[in-house]
């Protein structure tokens, strides 16, 4: 493979994110300024706005979630941004995450020197069966979705072929997702940041506060396995294996690496970047691998000129909880096969060797699909940075890489961040 | 319409009449389905219908309990799921479709490698109606 190099360093100098979660009466527009005040805000040595050049606008269906289409050049007007260049960026849910790479490669160029990076998604508006329906559309619509698959079972699918090959277990992909609530609990903007044990006790709560009969369960495992507490939505991902229905916002603030000490003592660099798609999964060699994933992960490495060893953590795109340990053995965390396991022993905890999706991931911060990407560098940001609070990684997080995901893999887009 | 023409629009019109066909180029030899107008193997030949076979492997499988509005109007849903997956023809290429004759309330008695048979399913009414491919599976 041939080893691409970034004509120019590119620096992350700010970052900033709405909350994630339900929120009736806000619009992306909303949201977005929401993010860019927090973006403003973690700007160390402050940031007049009219220094920003560009604007690259991930979002996947404001079309249909909001009836809103040109969605960039409305957040450059709510942001006080035009006349600059506006870009939306739609890669289904990997949205953000090329924008992000738009954004680094307008800055290598030469042609900018700071850059805004966004990522925008409203999704509540609509009835679930709709929002399915919406999703659906980053699928193939002539040979897949026809047929009757949908996002979670597109996943599921590749979850059966997993456990076929290598003898994962649902249970497996349980543990996942309790690792990320345990997460997301830590996790002020997250949607869902209840670790399980807490959902458990407030449902017992919620039926006793309405005199109705007291659900018992022995365990987290017990309850993850009660169908009516975590009802199967495509087997075998249930409802706690599935990321929820979002809104949010996320923005992220790009320079040239030479003008990074004129806004922070403390930038976070953009070391390596990788971008691949595929076709459909029922023309893929491999279902239990995205090779996009690990062809966009392997450009990223050699960019960087770093190995998975050194990476200190990671954000991955965990969707659905198969998704994630997919992610981990894609990005050369674990060798095929052995994410399952490796999740499983909690290797990928937040105190384990490689810790995966501090944030809880999009299965508890929420995943609004086109802030998804952007989202996830915010974390990266924080806890390189050491500013990520109660869910502090300890150690010096030199190396962190995020892993974003469109559709079923169909686009993926991977980056590698330092701290010097 | 000239049979040289591939589009989904031809291949569905040869689903209506039971036929599971895809294309085949003329130059290196790869097969298609769904249908291709251009080889994305070689980018040299010209395309060709071939009739596949009928017959594959189940590769990837799932049931679904919460379907697209498409599935729930044709009668399914959380009492009611259905099986959809992806089936390897044999000495063919590999396809999207839903799953027969498997209990898709009990998916975990459903596995991957389980022998099926392509089957046409019709669905919707007038002018709305489509025939899908579908899998059976075997006798068990």
């Amino acid at each position: 493979m041939t080893v691409r190099k970034l004509n120019r360093g590119v620096a992350i100098v700010g970052a900033g994110m709405s909350n994630f979660g339900a929120f009736p009466g806000k619009t992306t527009r909303d949201l977005f300024v929401e993010a860019f005040q927090g973006m403003r805000a973690s700007v160390d040595k402050g940031l007049d706005p009219n220094d920003i050049e560009a604007l690259y606008i991930g979002n996947f269906s404001s079309d249909v979630f909001e009836s809103q289409g040109h969605t960039a050049a409305i957040m450059a007007d709510w942001s006080g941004l035009t006349p600059r260049p506006a870009t939306r960026v739609e890669d289904a849910c990997a949205s953000s995450g090329v924008a992000l790479r738009d954004g680094i490669l307008g800055i290598a160029s030469g042609i900018y020197d700071m850059v805004l990076v966004g990522g925008i998604e409203k999704m509540t508006n609509l009835p679930t069966e709709r929002v399915t329906d919406t999703l659906a559309i980053a699928g193939d619509m002539l040979y897949e979705i026809p047929v009757g698959f949908t996002f979670p079972g597109f996943y599921a699918a590749m979850a059966t072929a997993y456990m076929n090959r290598y003898g994962a277990t649902p249970e497996t992909f349980m543990k996942v997702g309790l690792k990320n609530h345990n997460n997301g609990a830590l996790n002020p903007t997250a949607q869902y940041g209840s670790t399980i044990t807490q959902v458990m006790e407030k449902k017992i709560e919620r039926a006793e506060a309405k005199g109705r009969p007291i659900p018992q369960w022995d365990d987290e495992m017990d309850f993850l396995h009660d169908s009516r507490a975590n009802p199967i939505i495509a087997w075998p991902m249930r409802l706690y294996d599935c990321s929820p229905i979002s809104d949010g916002a996320a923005a992220i603030l790009l320079v040239a690496e030479d003008l990074a000490s004129s806004f922070t003592d403390d930038p976070i660099i953009i070391s390596g970047t990788g971008q691949a798609s595929d076709r459909a999964m029922h023309d893929r060699e491999d279902l239990t691998t995205l090779s996009a994933a690990a062809l966009a992960s392997q450009q990223a490495y050699a960019m960087a000129g770093v190995t998975p060893d050194d990476i200190k953590l990671a954000e991955v795109h965990d969707c659905f909880t198969i998704a994630e340990v997919i992610a981990t053995e894609d990005i050369g965390f674990f060798p095929a096969g052995q994410g399952g396991k490796a999740a499983e022993e909690g290797r990928t905890a937040r105190d384990g060797e490689k810790p995966i999706n501090t944030s809880g991931g999009l299965k508890s911060k929420g995943h609004p699909v086109g802030a998804s990407g952007a989202g996830q560098v915010v974390e990266i940001w924080k806890q390189m940075r050491g500013e990520a609070g109660e869910r502090q990684v300890e150690g010096t997080l030199d190396l962190g890489l995020t892993h974003n995901v469109g559709a079923a893999g169909q686009t993926c887009v991977v980056h590698i961040f330092e701290r010097k | 319409m000239s049979d040289a023409v591939f589009t989904e629009s031809a291949y569905t019109g040869k689903l209506n009449e039971h036929k599971l066909m895809g294309t085949r180029c003329t130059s290196c030899g790869s097969l298609f389905l769904p249908p291709r107008p251009m080889c994305a193997d070689c980018y040299d030949g010209s395309m060709e219908w071939v009739e596949l076979p009928t017959t594959g492997t189940i590769e990837a499988f799932t049931s679904v309990f919460i379907g697209p509005t498409a599935m729930i109007e044709a009668g399914y849903d959380r009492k009611n799921p259905y099986c959809v997956g992806i089936v390897k023809l044999d000495e063919g290429p590999a396809i999207s479709a839903q799953i027969l004759g498997v209990d898709p309330t009990h998916p975990e008695s459903i596995n991957v490698g389980t022998k099926v048979k392509a089957t046409f399913v019709e669905r919707g009414d007038g002018e709305g109606q489509r025939t899908f491919l579908a899998f059976q599976a075997d006798d068990a």
